[in-house]
């Protein structure tokens, strides 16, 4: 099983380190020519990839500039398992990558004094530690996104096929049950991309 | 239950890879954040222009940094001065999202740091060796940058004091258990402090480049030694095309143990801005909180 991680900028190397942990192999995509090795090389039909938490403006302008944009929104689309954490929720949304229907509120708790760690019940899995940073939520969704949790009555994690995204940072703590799920739809996946 | 070190620690992880930048006007900020930066730093002036003008440099005015983070949805940064917890408690007010207690202003106290344990938002602290950056993570600093000399366009200081901090680090993880107790004495912080970085090899908290930033060979060049992200100050807006070197320093961050990626970034860059040799300055800022 292959994990493509997005390394423009942010906290891709914790994503790394769990997904180690978990036994899945890891490639980090810093410009085309890494993804193109990453699509082309062997994996089973067990391939995935993962936006990390860090700015979402600062990553999308390398993506951009890159050529990464229209690949990595075109694997997606073509069934690409894709897991987005804090910023990588809001670079999978209508108005950035335009491949999941949802629409993320960037800095929805408001500066750095907003930030903060709670439990939430997660669906499938039950209680996880959720640490927000800067984070936002899921302020609409469309009628095939399945919510997963909720904070305060806001959607911070769903689903919809093959994409997972989480408005906290499960790469931050020790619990590593978020990271099963994705690689649990990356098994289950099977599609030849 | 609410753990601020743990969180503020968290936020600077999500700065890493990225570049922060020093803007004066929303403008400038609106085009640091276009260009990708992952965070800007409000100030009046920038350290070229607070080094030509001398005399007493101190925070910036509220309503100045309350433009700026207003212009960008990036974080925010701001500068205080070493050991002015007044400035830091306003800066705090007007919920800015790192200070900076920064040798680049004047020091307001020549013995004591803010005690930075007593605030919910972070600090960034500059460190020329393992021993500062130790003794400022034990205030509450939870990012931690180099003391390269700030205004100078000459990257020597922060090359030195990042090797520097790398080669005390490995020194530590090659120590036998006994002999942290003396590492602690000798470097005049906690032993806990110097248990973690001789078991994890690093230090506790994000570790950013700063001061001399030029270029994106620069900024490739303080990855390479072991820096997570890197701050540019004078080195974006006092050059000749701010826009293009400001994207061009984002990527090099990004590759930069790429060569061939970084010699397409650093093409026609227009003028870099005008350094000073450290030998030819009056004022080491480095020198001031140690």
């Amino acid at each position: 099983m292959k994990i493509a991680i997005l390394a423009l900028q942010g906290a891709f190397a914790e994503h790394e380190q769990m997904f180690r942990n978990l036994g899945a192999e890891t490639t980090l995509i810093r410009n085309l020519a890494d993804w193109r090795n990453f699509m082309s090389s062997p994996s089973g039909g067990m391939r995935g990839g993962t936006i990390p938490g860090g700015e979402s403006t600062a990553m999308m302008r390398i993506m951009r500039d890159e050529g990464l944009f229209e690949p990595i929104r075109r694997a997606i689309l073509d069934g690409l398992p894709a897991f987005g954490t804090c910023a990588g929720l809001i670079m999978l949304d209508r108005n950035h990558l335009n491949v999941m229907d949802i629409k993320a509120r960037r800095n929805a708790y408001g500066r750095q004094l907003g930030s903060f760690n709670t439990e939430g019940d997660f669906v499938g899995i039950g209680q996880v530690p959720m640490t927000f940073i800067r984070a936002p939520y899921i302020e609409e969704a469309g009628p095939e996104v399945e919510i997963l949790a909720r904070v305060d009555g806001k959607a911070v994690a769903a689903r919809q096929k093959n994409m997972l995204v989480t408005a906290f940072h499960p790469e931050l703590t020790d619990d590593t049950s978020v990271h099963e799920l994705f690689l649990g739809m990356v098994t289950k996946c099977h599609v030849p991309v | 239950m609410e753990d601020r070190q743990t969180l503020n620690r968290q936020l600077a992880q999500m700065l890493k890879g990225g570049v922060i930048m020093d803007v004066t006007t929303p403008e400038q900020a609106r085009i640091a954040e276009a260009a990708g930066a992952c965070a800007v730093m409000a100030l009046e002036r920038i350290p070229a222009d607070i080094r030509a003008a001398g005399g007493v440099s101190r925070m910036s005015d509220p309503k100045m940094i309350r433009g700026i983070q207003e212009a960008v949805t990036i974080p925010v940064m701001a500068k205080c001065r070493i050991g002015h917890f007044a400035e830091a408690q306003i800066l705090e007010a007007i919920e800015i999202d790192y200070i900076d207690e920064s040798e680049v202003l004047s020091p307001a106290d020549d013995i004591y740091h803010i005690d930075k344990r007593k605030f919910r938002v972070p600090f960034v602290c500059g460190a020329k060796d393992l021993g500062e950056a130790l003794r400022r993570i034990n205030e509450g600093a939870t990012m931690i940058r180099t003391k390269g000399e700030p205004g100078t366009g000459d990257i020597i200081q922060a090359v030195r004091h990042m090797r520097l901090m790398q080669s005390e680090i490995r020194r530590l993880v090659s120590l036998n258990d006994d002999e942290l107790y003396e590492a602690a004495k000798q470097l005049r912080v906690p032993y806990d402090l110097v248990r973690y970085v001789h078991e994890n090899g690093k230090l506790p908290v994000v570790n950013f480049a700063a001061g001399g930033v030029a270029t994106p060979a620069d900024a490739a060049l303080m990855m390479q030694l072991g820096a997570e992200g890197v701050f540019v100050g004078s080195g974006i807006f006092k050059s000749g095309n701010p826009e293009k070197r400001a994207q061009a320093i984002v990527k090099a961050v990004t590759n930069y143990n790429n060569p061939t990626v970084l010699a397409e970034l650093s093409e026609d860059l227009g003028e870099a801005m005008v350094g000073i040799n450290e030998s030819e300055i009056q004022l080491l800022m480095a020198e001031r909180g140690l």
